[in-house]
Formats: C-alpha cells, structure tokens, sequence
C-alpha cells in the first residue's frame, strides 16, 4: 500500500484499526460467555 | 545431648539453606564490589545501553509481578469478591516484597543510596515521567507496608493499632488501586521517548496501556503460580479456610487473566493497526514480536479459558507459570532486546554475568523473607484471635 498524504495514511490505517475494533467489540463478550457458561453445571 | 546436636544440624542444613545460603553469599560480595569499585566493575552498561538487566527485570518485571496486590485487593474490598480474601494477604506480602525489592534493586543501579530521598523531598522533576514514578512507587510501597501490618500486629499481639489500621483497609485499596493505574502505565510511557531506538513493533502511542493493562494478568498470574509454590511448601501453614477457597481462587483468577490477555492481545493488535506496522511482521523481528504475543500470550490465555472452562487445576497453574514469562519477555524485550535493535552486534547489550549474579541475590532475598514471614506471622491462615473478624 502506497501513501502520498498523511490523509490517505491515516484513512487507511484508521479505516482498518475500526473494523479490528468493531470485530473485538463482537468477540470480547461472546468470550466472556464461552468462559462462563458453565459456571451452572 | 549427643542425639540433640545431629537434629539441630539436620534443621539448619536443609537443600533450602544451603543453597540459598550460597547465593546470599556470593550476592554479598557482589554487593561490595558494585559498592566499592563502580558500576562499570560488575556491569556490562554504557552510553549506548545505560539500562541493563537490572532495570529491565529487578524493576520492570518486578513491578509487574507484583500487580498481585492491587487485583486481589481491589477484588476483595472494592468488588466485594469476598471469596478471595484468603489471597489478598499472600498476595499483599508477594506486593511488598516485590516493591521492597525493586526499592533496594534500584540502589546497585542509581549507587549513592543516601541520595535516594533527593527526589521525593528535595529536587522534585515534575515534568518527567521517572518523577511520578517514583513519587508512586514511594507512596505505593507505604501503602503496602501499611496494609501488610495487621499481620504483623496481629503475629506481636498488638490488637489495637492493628484494629486501626485494619480500619483503613477500604481507603488503602483505593490508594493502591490509583497509585498502581498510574506508575505501571508510566513505566511504559518511559519508552516513548525514544522511538528512533525501540522497535516499532513494540513502540507504540499505546505503551502505557499496554503496560498496564499486562501488569493486571502478570498480577493475577503470579497470584496463582505463588499459590501453587505455597501449596507445595508451605501447605502445614494453611489453615482449612485458605484451603477451601483456594481452588476457587485459582479458577476465578486463570478466568480474569484469560479475558484480560484477550483483550490485552485485541489492543496490541489495534497499536500495529493504527501505526500500520504490518510489513514488519514478515521480518526476523516480526518472528520475535510474534513468538511473544502468540507463543506468551494468546497461548496461555487459551490454556486459561480452557482450565477455567474444564474446572482444570493444573491447566491453569501450567498456564499461570507460562504468563509470568510472557511478563517476563515482554519487558525484557521493551527495555533489553528490541531496544537498540539497529545497532550492530557489537554495540549490543549482554548483561554480565555479575549482573545476573546479583539478580539471583535480589530474587532469593525476596524468597527468604517471604518464607521467613510466612512461617511466622498469620499469611496463609487466620490469627486464631482474630478469626471473627474477616
């Protein structure tokens, strides 16, 4: 990936680091329900 | 007489002693040579790698290590997890020790041990980050001797200052819990001030936050791997109450360190995003970088959740020893390895032998007390005088 801009470096970078947030924001709960759900057994 | 004196022998002469005898010895000698000769005598420091070993583990790894007090603490008092008491006084002494000991590991680095209250009372730098730190480690360290005294108190038969201070549990945690958010962040912030010699993939705007939020899984870690020490030796001590709880101790804590390494591994991933550091993961550092994150992180956090999942002891102990080296790494390769990590091979930092030497010494010190203290005074099983009031 090329750059010419400090703004196409911070729309990709920017771009990329919300997706991977969006996709921790998604995989922290459902973690926390794999790591407890079988705490009623 | 004559059958009393091979007994007494026999005491004094354990594996234990004797082995830790040597290395206080030899680290006694170190101590004067470093003391008498110089810095340069025992070290393999200069103007390229000023920080060595001693800072790299007797201070940073050591801090983190000791992240055990304000969690169990904080759990206990402040989220109420009463099911953990039984951990928040080994797990304050491991805190004290360790800050004690990162206090006393300083002076071979610093020398000139008059000099040590200058910062705090005299020539205050209120705009460097080694300031606050130290500012938090001195208040930090009171605070743990203060909330390490009822044991004592209670050990001495002083049942009304240890009343007193038994009072202040609830304020001391919230102090613990402040000072620790605030000088763990800032030993990583150190490293931001130098991001033409630390390899970007371990620099990062985030470094203080990393710091932090590993120094809280280091904490919980080391709470179960010196449960697990304790458990083998120092079982008589326990009393049926630390025994009880101490399964449940293991489970919950290798649960928490397992979703804070996740989200601990999330935000590492975010730093490499925001600075679009992926290219470098291709590279013999990226390997490294890797072998650390993967192989000390995201594996044991598996073997956690497994454990915790399973109700697996030993899953979690295993993994619990595999994260405190993870800790171990991490700081390593912050302040030693990557640090530099343009220079040529030559100019690069090994630390002396006589260095290693005297990191043994500090660390077997610091498992002598606990040993000491913990045979005497009530650490892993409650004060029979006192057994109302918990």
């Amino acid at each position: 990936m090329e750059f010419f801009t400090l703004h196409d470096f911070m729309t990709y970078s920017k771009g990329i680091t919300y997706l991977i947030m969006g996709g921790i924001l998604v995989f922290m709960p459902l973690y926390w329900l794999y790591l407890t759900e079988r705490d009623d057994d | 007489m004559s059958q009393e004196t091979p007994i007494a022998r026999k005491q004094y002469f354990t594996p234990f002693n004797v082995i830790t005898g040597v290395i206080l010895v030899i680290g006694l000698v170190l101590t004067v040579l470093r003391f008498t000769k110089g810095i340069g005598a025992v070290t393999n420091l200069d103007n390229n790698n000023p920080w060595g070993l001693w800072i790299g583990f007797d201070l940073l790894c050591g801090v983190a290590l000791a992240a055990g007090g304000y969690m169990t603490s904080s759990a206990c008092y402040i989220f109420g997890l009463k099911k953990y008491h039984s951990a928040v006084r080994p797990a304050i002494l491991t805190a004290f020790l360790g800050y004690a000991l990162v206090v006393f590991a300083l002076h071979y680095d610093v020398g000139r041990p008059w000099r040590l209250p200058y910062p705090i009372f005299w020539s205050q730098g209120t705009s460097s980050l080694l300031f606050e730190v130290g500012l938090c480690v001195f208040l930090y360290l009171t605070v743990l001797f203060i909330e390490w005294t009822p044991a004592a108190f209670e050990w001495l038969g002083f049942k009304k200052i240890r009343g007193v201070v038994v009072r202040l549990t609830l304020v001391l945690t919230i102090f613990g819990v402040v000072l620790s958010t605030l000088h763990q962040s800032s030993l990583g912030a150190l490293f931001m001030i130098a991001p033409s010699k630390l390899h970007p993939l371990w620099y990062s705007g985030y470094l203080h936050v990393y710091f932090f939020i590993s120094s809280m899984f280091a904490g919980l870690s080391m709470v179960i791997f010196e449960g697990t020490l304790a458990h083998r030796w120092l079982h008589h001590k326990m009393d049926d109450t630390h025994l009880a709880e101490s399964d449940g101790v293991v489970l919950g804590f290798g649960r928490a360190a397992s979703f804070i390494m996740m989200g601990y591994v999330g935000i590492k991933i975010i730093g490499m995003a925001v600075d679009n550091e992926w290219h470098y993961l291709t590279t013999g550092w990226g390997a490294w970088f890797l072998v650390e994150l993967v192989g000390f992180v995201l594996l044991p956090a598996i073997l956690f959740s497994m454990g915790a999942r399973e109700k697996n002891l030993t899953f979690i102990r295993v993994a619990a020893v595999w994260a405190v080296l993870g800790i171990v790494l991490n700081r390593l390769n912050v302040s030693l390895i990557a640090f530099n990590w343009h220079l040529p091979a030559a100019d690069r930092y090994v630390p002396s032998i006589m260095e290693v030497g005297t990191t043994i010494f500090i660390v077997t010190l610091g498992v002598v007390v606990y040993r000491f203290i913990a045979l005497k005074m009530p650490i892993l099983h409650e004060h029979p005088d006192y057994k109302e009031a918990h």
